[in-house]
């Protein structure tokens, strides 16, 4: 396909030279160098709108939730609320009363892992995991099972990164309680196949977690057209701060739920002698929770929702396009997973290099991505690398800043040959 | 090709590529095995001591891992060749505060040579380990630590 030059480029859908002026940190430099920032699989950065906001909150509004009937008290918690609504609304909940606030994906999952896997999985009973999850997604129900003595199941991946879902349905009984799957994979970019996945699921009546921590900054999601059972996501990786984050959960489904943390506002009346829990979301969201954060997680909403997420989904797959053939020209390098549904995500495997030097010698052009096994040692050990360099892509980035990344690597590729 | 930056410097590249004394050591004294599980840098230093003498007389390696930890091993064999025990144990002292941050080449007298070619790794905490594995692990074969040597 010959250089660089010849990729024909996508005249982007929206305007990414406003965007990046909403996102201080992208027009700084490192080491003299500007900073190229390609990895928002691990965590995204702030536009104004958010940083603001939250600003705003902070210095005039700041106030606790559910435990007062003064004003500032009041307006903190409607504001609270709204932000639930928005999230509601985001994943296509039918009711805020299925959002639940988590500190991000991991908590939600283990939320679900001991509340709903201490009551419903027994000795003998199986959970369905794939071989390309988080550890978030791995480790819960790896420990779950060895305390009911379940069995964990895994369902494998082909070689382009897709799920092989022929043996999913082997896997399937009548002793499955949940299949906990992601949407998209953070190590391979893989767009699993979840309506179908929980379609199965239900068919054998096993309930169905969705981490939803790569898809819901990304694409478009419909937890009712989905049908999951669970949706777990992170704000931080979503435009939003840090230690907030969530799930969707079915109303009917976590009514059955026996609390995971316990204490305050997640009961209904407290004597010496016994407790009655509150329903849900309240239920799981017990103590103080990061009030700031919640308020800043909806004006990342809203931020996300005025660019459009068909927008946004459009320009990120224009993005990866033009990344992979980028890359794809280069010798001596692998890009693990190639699944044709796919995320905005390139793992990177050289054979010439190892990963943590590839992270180091780019971030030394400026150029940040991640380097290790991104949390999903399972899936490295699968595809035979110890590690990848991963370049993930949000909507403010550049034709331009892929450019960078491939002739940083093939500098890097030089240099070791 | 040269590669413009502090840390990747030819001398780095050029002992990644050819490693220096990679070889195991028939009739070595000393021995150990050192693993960074970050990069999964493992390497096994051997080194043949004269006790009488307290000299190092021969170092060598073997192992795999990142550029940084592989031409770090190479250079630190080099270097060691012929030095007294003690002598060792100095510039393992001097090397490791260093990459930490917590000594100044440029500032204080030291026994380092081209080692401070590695001063470049202060800026990433996260990969000092990969740089004083090799000295880790041969204090560990000085100390005859045969449980071997972790960097975590
Ligand atoms: C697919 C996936 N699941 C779970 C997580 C864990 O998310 P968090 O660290 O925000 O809890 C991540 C983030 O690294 C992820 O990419």
């Amino acid at each position: 396909m010959g250089d660089a030059k010849t990729i024909s480029i996508e005249k982007p859908c929206i305007d990414v030279d406003k965007i990046r002026a909403d996102f201080p940190v992208l027009s700084k430099e490192i080491g003299g160098k500007p900073l190229i920032y390609l990895d928002n699989g691990a965590t995204t950065q702030k536009p104004w709108q958010v940083i603001n906001r939250v600003s705003q909150f902070d210095s005039e509004e700041y106030g606790t939730v559910r435990r007062g009937s003064y004003r500032l008290c009041e307006n903190s918690t409607r504001l609270y609320e709204e932000a639930r609504q928005k999230v509601a609304d985001f994943l296509g909940a039918p009711t805020r009363q299925e959002i639940v606030f988590t500190s991000g994906t991991t908590q939600a999952i283990n939320l679900v892992a001991h509340s709903f896997g201490r009551k419903f999985v027994n000795a003998g009973d199986e959970v369905i995991i794939s071989n390309i999850e988080h550890h978030a997604n791995t480790v819960p129900w790896q420990v779950l099972c060895e305390e009911k003595g379940a069995t964990l199941k895994v369902i494998p991946v082909a070689d382009n990164g897709e799920l092989v879902m022929e043996e999913y349905d082997k896997l399937l009984t009548d002793k499955t309680r949940i299949v906990a799957v992601n949407h998209v994979s953070n190590a391979l970019g893989t767009i699993n196949p979840i309506k179908e996945i929980t379609r199965k699921a239900h068919s054998v009546g096993a309930k169905v977690l969705v981490d939803g921590a790569q898809s819901a900054p990304h694409m478009k999601v419909d937890v009712k057209d989905i049908d999951c059972d669970f949706y777990t996501f992170s704000g931080h990786k979503m435009y939003a701060p840090s230690g907030i984050g969530g799930m969707f959960g079915k109303m009917e489904v976590m009514e059955t739920m026996p609390p995971y943390v316990t204490g305050g506002d997640m009961i209904m009346q407290v004597t010496l002698g016994k407790t009655t829990y509150a329903k849900p979301p309240a239920r799981f969201e017990a103590g103080t929770p990061p009030i700031s954060q919640v308020i800043g997680l909806g004006a990342a909403i809203d931020y996300i929702g005025g660019i459009g997420m068909d927008k946004i989904f459009e320009y990120e797959k224009s993005l990866l396009n033009y990344g992979t053939r980028l890359l794809s020209d280069i010798d001596g390098l692998r890009i693990i997973g190639n699944a044709k549904e796919k995320a905005a995500l390139l793992s990177i495997y050289l054979e010439s290099a190892h990963p943590h030097d590839i992270i180091t010698m780019l971030d030394q052009d400026g150029i940040a991505l991640r380097g290790g096994h991104h949390c999903a040692q399972p899936t490295m050990i699968r595809f035979g690398v110890p590690a990848t360099a991963r370049a993930s892509m949000a909507f403010y980035n550049k034709y331009e800043e892929l450019d960078a990344l491939a002739e940083g690597l093939k500098k890097i590729i030089k240099f070791f040959s | 090709m040269s590669y413009d930056n502090e840390l990747y410097q030819q001398v780095i590249l050029d002992h990644n590529r050819k490693p220096r004394n990679f070889h195991e050591m028939e009739n070595a004294t000393h021995c150990c095995h050192g693993v960074n599980p970050l990069c999964g840098d493992d390497i096994t230093v051997y080194l043949k001591v004269d006790e009488a003498e307290e000299v190092v007389e021969d170092v060598s390696f073997t192992g795999s891992g990142c550029a940084i930890s592989k031409a770090s091993t190479s250079l630190m064999t080099n270097h060691l060749k012929g030095k007294k025990i003690d002598e060792c144990r100095v510039v393992f002292d001097e090397f490791h505060k260093m990459v930490l941050g917590e000594f100044e080449p440029e500032k204080q007298e030291h026994h380092l040579g081209k080692l401070t070619l590695f001063q470049g790794i202060r800026e990433y905490p996260s990969r000092t380990k990969c740089a004083s594995l090799a000295w880790h692990t041969m204090v560990g074969a000085l100390d005859k630590k045969t449980e071997g040597v972790s960097t975590e």
